[in-house]
């Protein structure tokens, strides 16, 4: 997804970023991932409520324009630490549905051989490494994994996603101000979706913007529309740029809303129908996308619905990967504790 | 004539492994608090900083938690960290990234990933540095699956187990007795390893096994030297390893004794005495044994500051010269 090309004709300098940086190809291809993303999570919670998958699980459902747009300038080998809320940023990282599904069928076949499933979800080879259970979990990991870039000088740089939630806890403090005095490359995506489980930034958060933060460790806080993916793109596309230059880390807040409840034992309590239909019905960041590639002329109503069809296929063909994949044997329990057995 | 075997101290033991490590593998490098100029809280890395500069002997600052994540991350993406705490009972601090990443993170992930940190902990009373600096929590971390438990109780050990523990592909948390850091002991030049896994039988007996740990090797020894003049034969095993324990030697030292006493300095319950005791009552070596299992640890109380209080916390060698005797003498 980095290889950007411009446009390259001038009067189109009004156009948003997106369309001014990447091609009709390019801006297909995030469309048909962000619906990637929103049948995964829809076919992940319908093969739950089967009894296929057991536990529980986090849906990003109105969030994909976030993990999108952020992944947009990342190469392969560049990394990601992700949350419990990861499935979208796994799918935007480049990672196979079949073996997203494969994992939370607790599969051998799944990228985690079934020992981890939806809360572990990773994907090494792409550079995704791992969905955290513990909120802010993975952010002072990113900085380490940022540390060894600039250490091997290898030239990556490193995403911590993470939720409005985490910013209330030490490990985000201490990671910021890390980062920030070793200029490490690392960006710090904060989706804001309203809510830590029930409770509201507003009743949680003593800054109006998570983004006010970045202050305190003398880096740029920006603010996106979380739902806008041609803002998040820019923003990301900003921060990697920074810090493959070797200025340092950025803080992004991305502002969204998970249309789903924090898990699978949210009964939605703490906010209204009307809310939830807002977002919904007018600020969906795939029809707002959408809307903008027809406008552009870059997609038409056929070529939406051949990627819809296109994405159920896949989805399905993922669904049965998983249900024929065989299950870990109870022998094996102790395999992955170490490297080597004792 | 022969040269003198040549002496290091424990603190020296450990910063020459240090530096062993770093300069044979470039990944290798050193992450804590005040361990550049100031040398570290316990002078361990001392003059460190002068040779590798502070890139590879980073001085961080005084985020345990967030410190400990980054070199987790490190350590996940191809670096080789070896994270000083400035006291263990920080560990508490760390516990998340200790415990729920470094421990679970390979595991989690299907085995696609390595932790290869190592963590050092200087831990133990002695130094009137009253109940939040003075604990020892190394059973905590035995507790985890996933991560590796080392208490080297010698110069000797420190350096060829700390070496062990750089080239481990997990993680690795070493405890180090503040008391021992001055100790002096034989440490042979250049590079050697000692297992991590195996414990060391530091005195062959065959009337009582005492299973000790880290400082406590010593006090048994001392004890053990006390007895010997009354006729007791004490088998000394250094545990050395935790984390996985070498249950091994552990069963066939008892079976040739037939009496066990465990000695150790974190407090007696729940702890590293049970898990020994266990072991034995698990193991066909109970049928041999002639006398209750004993455990002496420390008492069931924050180290408290006063110097005579201090003292009576952790078991001293009277305590263990009475323990062993009663043992042996059928007074158990």
């Amino acid at each position: 997804m980095a290889t950007a090309r411009k446009l390259a004709d001038e009067t189109h300098s009004n156009l948003p970023f997106a369309y001014r940086h990447y091609g009709p190809d390019e801006l297909k291809e995030v469309l048909r991932k962000m619906y990637l993303i929103r049948r995964f999570e829809e076919g992940a919670e319908d093969s739950y409520m089967r009894g296929l998958i057991h536990g529980t699980m986090h849906l990003s459902i109105g969030q994909e324009a976030s993990a999108m747009g952020i992944c947009m300038p990342l190469t392969a080998e560049d990394q990601i630490t992700s949350t419990h809320r990861g499935h979208g940023h796994c799918i935007a990282k480049g990672a196979d549905v079949k073996r997203m599904f494969a994992e939370f069928f607790g599969k051998t076949t799944g990228y985690c051989k079934g020992r981890g499933g939806s809360m572990h979800i990773a994907d090494v080879s792409m550079g995704n490494l791992g969905a955290n259970g513990i909120v802010a979990g993975g952010i002072p990991i990113a900085v380490g994994a940022a540390l060894s870039a600039k250490k091997l000088k290898n030239g990556k740089v490193v995403v911590s996603f993470f939720g409005d939630g985490a910013n209330n806890e030490g490990a985000f403090h201490e990671a910021l101000n890390m980062a920030s005095i070793w200029k490490l490359p690392v960006i710090f995506v904060c989706e804001n979706n309203g809510y830590g489980m029930s409770t509201s930034t507003a009743r949680s958060t003593a800054v109006k913007n998570i983004a006010d933060r970045a202050a305190a460790y003398s880096m740029p806080g920006v603010i996106v529309n979380g739902n806008i993916f041609s803002e998040v793109a820019e923003a990301s596309h900003a921060a990697v740029e920074r810090a493959r230059a070797g200025e340092g880390p950025t803080l992004i807040e991305s502002k969204t809303y998970r249309y789903r409840g924090h898990s699978k034992s949210d009964r939605n309590r703490y906010r209204s129908k009307e809310e939830i239909e807002d977002w919904i019905s007018n600020r969906d960041p795939i029809m707002l996308f959408e809307a903008d590639l027809k406008e552009f002329g870059i997609i038409d109503d056929k070529g939406i619905e051949a990627i819809r069809e296109a994405v159920r296929a896949e989805i399905e063909a993922g669904i049965e990967f998983a249900k024929a994949s065989p299950s870990p044997d109870t022998a094996d329990l102790q395999e992955f504790v170490y490297t080597e057995p004792a | 004539m022969d040269a003198m075997p040549r002496e290091l101290s424990y603190s020296q033991a450990i910063q020459e492994a240090m530096a062993i490590a770093m300069e044979a593998d470039e990944r290798v490098f050193l992450m804590g608090e005040d361990i550049g100029v100031y040398g570290g809280a316990f002078q361990v890395t001392g003059d460190l900083v002068e040779r590798f500069g502070a890139d590879r002997v980073m001085d961080t600052p005084i985020s345990e938690l967030g410190g400990a994540g980054v070199a987790v991350g490190a350590a996940l993406t191809g670096m080789r960290p070896i994270f000083e705490f400035q006291f263990s009972d920080f560990a508490t601090l760390a516990m998340e990234q200790i415990v729920n990443q470094a421990a679970k993170m390979r595991f989690m992930l299907g085995g696609e990933v390595s932790v290869p940190v190592v963590m050092r902990f200087p831990a133990g009373s002695g130094t009137g540095a009253a109940a939040q600096h003075s604990q020892s929590l190394e059973a905590w971390l035995g507790h985890v699956p996933g991560l590796k438990v080392i208490q080297p109780a010698t110069p000797h050990d420190a350096k060829g187990m700390l070496l062990a523990a750089v080239a481990d592909p997990d993680p690795v948390m070493i405890f180090e007795h503040k008391l021992l850091y001055k100790m002096k002991g034989h440490v042979p030049e250049g590079h050697y390893t000692v297992p991590i896994g195996k414990a060391e039988i530091r005195r062959e007996g065959s009337d009582l096994t005492i299973v000790a740990t880290s400082i406590m090797v010593h006090k048994a020894l001392e004890a053990a030297e006390t007895l010997s003049g009354e006729g007791i034969d004490i088998e000394v095993v250094d545990l050395r390893t935790i984390r996985p324990m070498d249950k091994a030697t552990i069963i066939e030292s008892v079976k040739k004794t037939s009496r066990l006493l465990c000695v150790y300095e974190a407090v007696k319950t729940l702890g590293i005495g049970a898990e020994v005791s266990a072991t034995i009552a698990e193991s066909d070596a109970f049928d041999y044994l002639d006398a209750p299992i004993v455990r002496l640890g420390g008492a069931e109380t924050p180290v408290p500051y006063n110097p005579e209080l201090e003292k009576a916390t952790v078991p001293q060698v009277p305590d263990i010269v009475t323990a062993a005797r009663d043992l042996v003498r059928g007074k158990r």
